[in-house]
């Protein structure tokens, strides 16, 4: 994985040193909050509703079991022992003292981590697909390139106070793991007819308040003008995205507003001007931030062990994934213990993870979009003995994938924004689905619960979305179907009025039910929904309202 | 009736105004307010912010959050309603 060099080593340092400074003023009175909050917000600290809480960057989801066991201590010794992971591949802590803060990131930094520009109207924390350098079904490892990204946009002078937050992803197998088209950009890997590898661009995708699906502007771009594409893009939103109105400011509304075509071909007129420039990326620095990244991992062509433990089999079944390589496995932690919550970890857990990771996992550990974690390489000898730590260490949930793998944003339990709770909704639909059988039975379907429309959950690409309200002061919660984050990405539609949270949990139920009845054989949820449409499915759903 | 709510400076942690203008973790200890001093207090709280960030106002019903906002102001006061971490880890 990259290590950081002098550069990056000295402006973080400043970064914290800055902070340290305006922490100190806040506090002795010298800044107000108008004028401490936008500083707080650029290195990562929001104000929520119990404490302050510290957004912490893991690029592209990636970190070694030295940055985990430095999170888990963080966790241990200024939080209350637990992080949460989110479905932007970062970690956030819910309970930091501001005061303590420089001294948090201070650790961070000896470990190459930090929290900048995990808020703020600037280029956030660049995700890309969590199997990256492990699937084998990849084209290329998108990671060197969302290195580039984070590295041109860090701090970037010009990006800095865009009309809004942006976010990109990169995918580069054929499975869109990384959620292109919900980004405002999304760079996919891709081979055009000469052999040569570049990326498709989508852009003006996006969830939130007024949910699209990116555009393809261009269909290959030579990964040589990545980076001056990317400055054309990011003009052209500066300069004319709407900065008088919040809810129209993101770059979908641009896009939508000028068409697609119009945007890519101001994009196009920007970029012939600067395309030969100083951001045309030189192929020596190309391959050496690649070097980072190309480790090949060694391994004995040992089969997936064939065992009796029905619980091991029935782990390896949902939550080991095919790798590259012969002889090696990519792992799904599911940080969804039945009745838990979602993408929480204590900070024991975490250093069982680093332990694991650090023994048989190369080094390696991810953060996905799902909230899981993934160790993306162990060898196929191991994968028992890691089991075996994950059951002893409580993280051995053996349903990466199903319906009870479910994805919540912290909802009214942490968050200012939220007007719902979801955490409690999502542990309630897991306990019930387990307790009925239906998660097993079910089989791959995508539950995503919010508690406002600005959507971290992601519940508009969800199979079943679910999305608090309020209304007077009570709970409702509005059940979209259809939406899909990966290569078939769709929108969800909303198939009724809203359900008290009580009765979200039977609904699903008996939607799931119902898709046993009525499922074609190895049919997937959603494929079976795409089929016969959503009347009968709504009608399960109300069915006891 | 009212209070005052806030978030303190230093750790974030959610507090409330007391009848002598001390800050205080405990609703119980709070300033109950009428309608009529309720605006004129927050505009004395809100020049606080040394101390706490955020100031506004809350209703009460039977000295607990009430109103449209109950629910939000009862998570405040009690803490999330998600159950124990470290509990759902080991269970």
């Amino acid at each position: 994985m990259y290590q950081y060099d002098s550069y990056d080593h000295a402006m973080v340092a400043d970064r914290i040193a800055e902070f340290r400074d305006q922490v100190a003023r806040r506090l002795d009175g010298r800044l107000t909050e108008d004028q401490f909050k936008p500083l707080r917000l650029m290195n990562g600290v929001y104000l929520q509703l119990h404490a302050y809480m510290l957004r912490v960057a893991i690029p592209y989801g990636t970190l070694n079991s030295t940055q985990m066991r430095t999170l888990a201590g963080i966790a241990r010794d200024y939080d209350k022992g637990y992080g949460h992971f989110t479905t932007r591949q970062n970690l956030q802590y819910n309970w930091p003292a501001l005061v303590d803060i420089p001294d948090i990131l201070d650790r961070l930094a000896a470990v190459e981590m930090h929290a900048i520009q995990t808020s703020g109207n600037c280029i956030r924390n660049v995700t890309a697909d969590p199997f990256a350098g492990a699937a084998a079904d990849e084209l290329e490892d998108g990671r060197p390139w969302a290195e580039i990204i984070r590295q041109w946009s860090s701090f970037h002078p010009e990006f800095t106070f865009l009309p809004r937050k942006f976010k990109i992803a990169v995918n580069g197998a054929k499975a869109d793991r990384a959620g292109i088209r919900v980004h405002d950009i999304g760079l996919q890997i891709v081979r055009n007819d000469a052999g040569e590898t570049g990326f498709e661009v989508w852009v003006g995708g996006g969830q939130g308040r007024t949910p699209r699906l990116g555009h393809l502007i261009k269909p290959f771009l030579a990964p040589e003008d990545l980076l001056s594409y990317l400055t054309a893009c990011l003009r052209v939103y500066n300069q004319h995205g709407r900065r008088d109105n919040l809810y129209k400011a993101r770059i979908k509304i641009l896009v939508e507003a000028l068409g697609p075509d119009e945007y890519g071909r101001q994009v196009e007129d920007e970029w012939a001007v600067i395309r030969e420039g100083e951001l045309k990326l030189p192929a020596a620095e190309i391959a050496r931030i690649r070097r980072f990244f190309d480790q090949p991992k060694q391994a004995e062509p040992t089969p997936v062990p064939v065992t009796e433990n029905r619980a091991f089999a029935r782990w390896l079944d949902r939550n080991r994934r095919d790798h590259a390589v012969e002889g090696l496995s990519s792992l799904v932690i599911s940080l969804k213990p039945i009745g838990g919550t979602p993408g929480d970890i204590t900070d024991a857990q975490m250093e069982a993870v680093a332990d694991l990771a650090e023994r048989f996992g190369f080094d390696e550990i991810r953060a996905t979009p799902d909230q899981n974690l993934i160790l993306p390489h162990v060898r196929n000898g191991d994968l028992e003995a890691v089991w075996n730590g994950l059951v002893e260490a409580g993280l051995a949930t053996a349903n990466a994938g199903l319906a009870t793998d479910i994805v919540a944003c912290p909802g009214l339990d942490y968050c200012n924004l939220a007007n719902a709770r979801s955490i409690p909704i999502a542990q309630a639909i897991s306990t019930l689905l387990e307790a009925e059988g239906l998660s097993e039975k079910a089989g791959d379907v995508t539950i995503k619960i919010d508690g406002c429309i600005n959507a971290c959950g992601h519940h508009h690409v969800a199979h079943i979305g679910v999305l608090g309200v309020d209304k007077r002061g009570e709970e409702f919660y509005q059940i979209t179907l259809g939406g899909a984050f990966g290569s078939d990405a769709a929108i969800g539609s909303i198939i009724g009025k809203g359900l008290a949270g009580e009765d979200v949990p039977a609904a699903i139920a008996r939607l799931l039910h119902t898709y046993l009845d009525i499922r074609a054989e190895n049919e997937r949820f959603i494929d079976t929904l795409r089929r016969v449409g959503s009347d009968a499915f709504k009608e399960a759903i109300y069915a006891d309202a | 009736m009212k209070t005052i709510t806030a978030n303190r400076l230093t750790d974030g942690r959610v507090i409330y105004r007391t009848a002598t203008g001390d800050w205080t973790t405990e609703l119980a200890e709070a300033a109950r307010l009428d309608e009529d001093q309720a605006d004129a207090v927050l505009e004395i709280a809100s020049d606080e912010s040394h101390i706490a960030v955020g100031a506004y106002l809350i209703e009460l019903e039977d000295d607990r959050p009430g109103g449209q906002k109950w629910r939000r102001e009862g998570i405040r006061l009690a803490g999330p309603t998600t159950g124990s971490t470290h509990a759902q880890a080991t269970a």
